[in-house]
């Protein structure tokens, strides 16, 4: 489904990423995991264009999106979150999740202002949907509070149920375990698993091993910016150069 | 009642203006040129071209909306300091073409002879049905500005101010957006500078010039950056304070310059934050006095 | 060889205006290197220049060779008490805080100006004679050749300033990072201040000279002030040779357009640059493009 061919990326002097090409195979969860300063969040940045990469093509789903601005790969099918979950706090959660389904609604500026009956049909909808997909992640009783006011680990849920508003056929997530306790981490893994089973394609870039090992299909390992390694995650688990890149990182 | 047709629109204009700074953070310092566009616009179509004025306001407005479209594109990829440098730019080109295009606009000496408008058998031609005519205007305008943030389109502007990558990831194109604004704000004021043309039925450079759009900034700024009631509190205040303060004429430029720094510096968010914010301070202090006491 | 010869006298005219455009440009360039503020007020100090030495010539009765350094320190003056008092306080606030602040300032030093003197305008008197000087066909008056010697001179003196003082070196340092600046014991609002300062002085130094050929005003500040901010954007924002080059550039087209083309539409030629720069090469035509960090 997405296809990276010979990604190099070069900041300057520093080669971030070093001919790197890997496949993500659809309806599986597949995640990136490597070292601290493996280059994970620059491929990312790259495949979710916010980085233009210096050489070597980004394929999703038969097209090269090299270079589609970010704004057109939500339509496109293509969603993300955020490590530092980038929430519009100054919104309610409710709207928060109202704004994933901007790609999926038309009204213009002329149609909102002069309430055209579309558009009025079309906002009731995207209310309605919103408060599904909080439904399906678990936060729809926090439907009316500010979102700057949320508990981290429902504001990860939040960012999880507005990038599945968007309804993409791939949603990659960056560190989503990140900040969360065991209880909720659980909850994330759950979650992923109805993600998958809905027929979304999901890629991690995670460094929670347990969450990793548990819920991923299939691993690339990322390593000072090249492939180390690629597998299921009991072929990671017994790759040799894996554990000696992580040097008693714990499995 | 003069004065509230005046009031009415400066309204206009500054709600134009408050869409256009407060929902996509762009500073415009030359907001008065699409102001004049549309006044002489529809002062020359309507009276060398003698179309019907109705027509002709519709016609200005949506060319002035192109206009503005057209070349929001390059202007809207700036920021800060440029964009205003541009708008700034801009409104003194089009200043500069009222002044000295004189076979059409008449130049420095004035346009006149404008029509006022006619509905049937009403027309136009008091202060007090001015009056209604224009304030029409305004209520149609906050109506659709307040649809309008209550919308998909006002809550993709609400998240591109608050996490712009977020809301670009979403699908929200924040520079069609701001582009889309900016031609609607123009619109507005190319209409208010129609009402103006044929209210006044005569008009001329001056009131379209540098010092108008620091003006309307001025109003904006004072009442409250996204907040239309503020653009109200602001145009009111604006310009009903010179006509008591008429004995004070040469005073108000330094008047406007005083008010715009110490309301940046004292009340950023406007008399629309800042006179709450104030009470609650007061209040405030008045709860210390009375712990201490207790 | 009339032509030839017209367009030799709007050229030398062109550099001299050039050469006050690109004094006032580096003093933008000063400001926005060191505080990444574009200080609106800018053409102020310029406009005070000229209008102080008058007051001290004409009130105070003082001869031109004193009331010059005199009006220099004053001009000077009011831009350490307009940074202390306008800028210094937001020194956190938003960009638009901070335009909007610069304009409040330039509007209420404009408007003290017209209150305390008047609002016509006066000539200065040429330092040398007013004899004109014939070259290879071009009329060339006195006061040209002390424009561009003087400017000259100060832009000699501000490149040895900035390459070979310490507190030059230091104003470039804050220029390029002001955080790692202040962590060597750099007082980066003691160079913040002093940008004010030099900004100022050269501005009103500039206004001064060109005064006895373009009178002055109580407004003559807002065009003088643009203009040399094209200047400065043509040149990148360099504080040294790529905006002298902006503003000789900028003079003589202007001088060559007004002359050989149309009079009235002068001024509209340096916003038409301006946009033109802006939107096709808003790094200058010597700048490299900024790249987005994400």
């Amino acid at each position: 489904m997405l296809e990276l061919k010979g990604i190099t990326q070069i900041f300057g002097g520093v080669t971030a990423l070093d001919d790197v090409s890997f496949s993500i195979h659809a309806n599986q969860v597949t995640g990136v995991i490597g070292p601290n300063g493996a280059g994970k969040t620059t491929l990312f940045n790259i495949v979710t264009g916010i980085y233009q990469q210096t050489s070597g093509q980004v394929i999703f789903e038969g097209k090269d999106i090299s270079g589609i601005p970010v704004e057109r790969l939500a339509a496109k099918g293509m969603v993300r979150t955020f490590q530092n979950i980038e929430l519009f706090g100054q919104m309610t959660v409710l709207e928060n999740v109202m704004v994933g389904l901007h790609s999926r609604s038309k009204s213009g500026l002329f149609a909102c202002s002069f309430k055209a009956p579309w558009a009025i049909k079309e906002e009731r909808r995207i209310r309605e949907e919103a408060h599904e997909w909080l439904r399906f992640v678990g936060i729809e009783q926090l439907a009316e509070v500010q979102a700057a006011n949320l508990p981290f680990g429902k504001g990860r849920m939040l960012e999880i149920a507005r990038a599945m508003a968007c309804r993409p056929r791939m949603i990659l997530m960056d560190e989503p375990a990140a900040g969360l306790n065991s209880q909720e981490t659980v909850g994330l893994a759950e979650l992923i698993r109805k993600i998958r089973d809905l027929g979304v394609t999901v890629v991690l870039v995670e460094h929670d091993m347990e969450l990793v090992m548990d819920i991923c299909d299939r691993i690339v390992v990322l390593n000072l910016g090249r492939k180390l390694a690629e597998g299921t995650p009991r072929e990671i688990q017994d790759n040799h150069e894996v554990i000696a890149a992580y040097l008693g990182d714990d499995e | 009642m003069n004065v509230l047709v005046f009031v009415g629109i400066h309204t206009l204009l500054a709600v134009a203006l408050n869409l256009l700074l407060g929902y996509a953070g762009q500073i415009s310092l030359g907001h008065a040129a699409f102001f004049g566009l549309g006044a002489y616009g529809s002062a020359i179509l309507s009276t060398t071209y003698e179309w019907n004025p109705w027509l002709a306001m519709l016609v200005v407005a949506l060319a002035v909306g192109g206009f503005a479209f057209a070349i929001g594109f390059p202007i809207l990829k700036l920021k800060g300091h440029y964009l205003a440098m541009a708008t700034l730019g801009m409104g003194i080109i089009v200043y500069i073409v009222f002044n000295e295009w004189i076979d059409m606009t008449e130049g420095p000496s004035g346009f006149s002879g404008i029509p006022n408008l006619e509905l049937g058998p009403l027309v136009f031609d008091s202060d007090l049905k001015n009056y209604y005519l224009v304030w029409t205007f305004v209520l149609g305008c906050v109506l659709l500005s307040v649809n309008l943030a209550n919308s998909r389109i006002g809550r993709a502007f609400r998240a591109i101010h608050d996490a712009e990558v977020a809301a670009r990831v979403m699908g929200a194109n924040a520079r069609l957006l701001k582009v889309r604004v900016f031609a609607l704000s123009a619109l507005i004021c190319a209409i208010a500078g129609s009402l103006y043309a044929h209210v006044m039925t005569f008009i001329a450079p001056p009131s379209f010039g540098f010092n108008i759009s620091v003006e309307l900034l001025t109003m904006v700024v004072i009442g409250g950056l996204g907040s239309i009631y503020g653009s109200f509190l602001g145009a009111l205040l604006l310009t009903m304070l010179p006509e008591f303060l008429r004995f004070m004429h040469d005073y108000d430029i330094v008047f406007y310059g005083g008010l715009l720094m110490l309301m940046t510096i004292f009340m950023p968010g406007g008399l629309v934050r800042g006179i709450p914010d104030l009470f609650r301070k007061i209040a405030g202090l008045r709860n210390k006095k009375g712990d201490a006491h207790a | 060889m009339e032509l030839g010869n017209q367009v030799l006298q709007y050229l030398l005219s062109g550099l001299s205006t050039g050469a006050i455009y690109a004094l006032i440009g580096i003093g933008f360039s000063i400001i926005y290197n060191a505080t990444g503020i574009i200080n609106f007020a800018q053409g102020e100090f310029v406009m005070l220049g000229g209008m102080l030495t008058l007051f001290l010539m004409e009130t105070l009765k003082l001869p031109l060779w004193a009331a010059i350094p005199l009006a220099v320190l004053l001009a000077t003056l009011v831009g350490l008490v307009f940074e202390r008092l306008a800028i210094r306080p937001l020194s956190k606030a938003s960009p638009i805080s901070l335009v909007i602040i610069t304009i409040g300032g330039s509007i209420l030093i404009r408007g003290l100006s017209m209150l305390i003197w008047d609002k016509d305008t006066h000539a200065l008197p040429p330092f040398s004679g007013d004899e004109p000087i014939m070259i290879a066909g071009a009329t060339v008056l006195p006061q040209h050749f002390w424009i561009l010697g003087i400017t000259v001179v100060l832009i000699g003196l501000n490149k040895w300033f900035f390459s070979h003082t310490i507190s030059g070196k230091a104003m470039r340092a804050c220029s390029y990072n002001p955080r790692a600046a202040g962590l060597v014991g750099i007082d980066v609002r003691r160079m913040v201040l002093l940008s004010f300062v030099i900004s100022a002085a050269m501005g009103s130094l500039a206004g001064i000279i060109v005064a006895p050929l373009t009178m002055t005003s109580y407004d003559v500040g807002v065009m003088l002030g643009l203009k040399g901010f094209c200047a400065a954007i043509i040149g990148g924002m360099s504080s040294g040779i790529p905006t002298v080059i902006g503003g000789l550039i900028l003079g003589v087209l202007e001088s060559l357009g007004a002359g050989l083309i149309s009079s009235g539409y002068k001024d509209a030629i340096a916003f038409v640059i301006l946009l033109l720069i802006l939107f096709i090469r808003p790094q200058g035509l010597f700048g490299k493009p900024e790249s987005e960090r994400v």
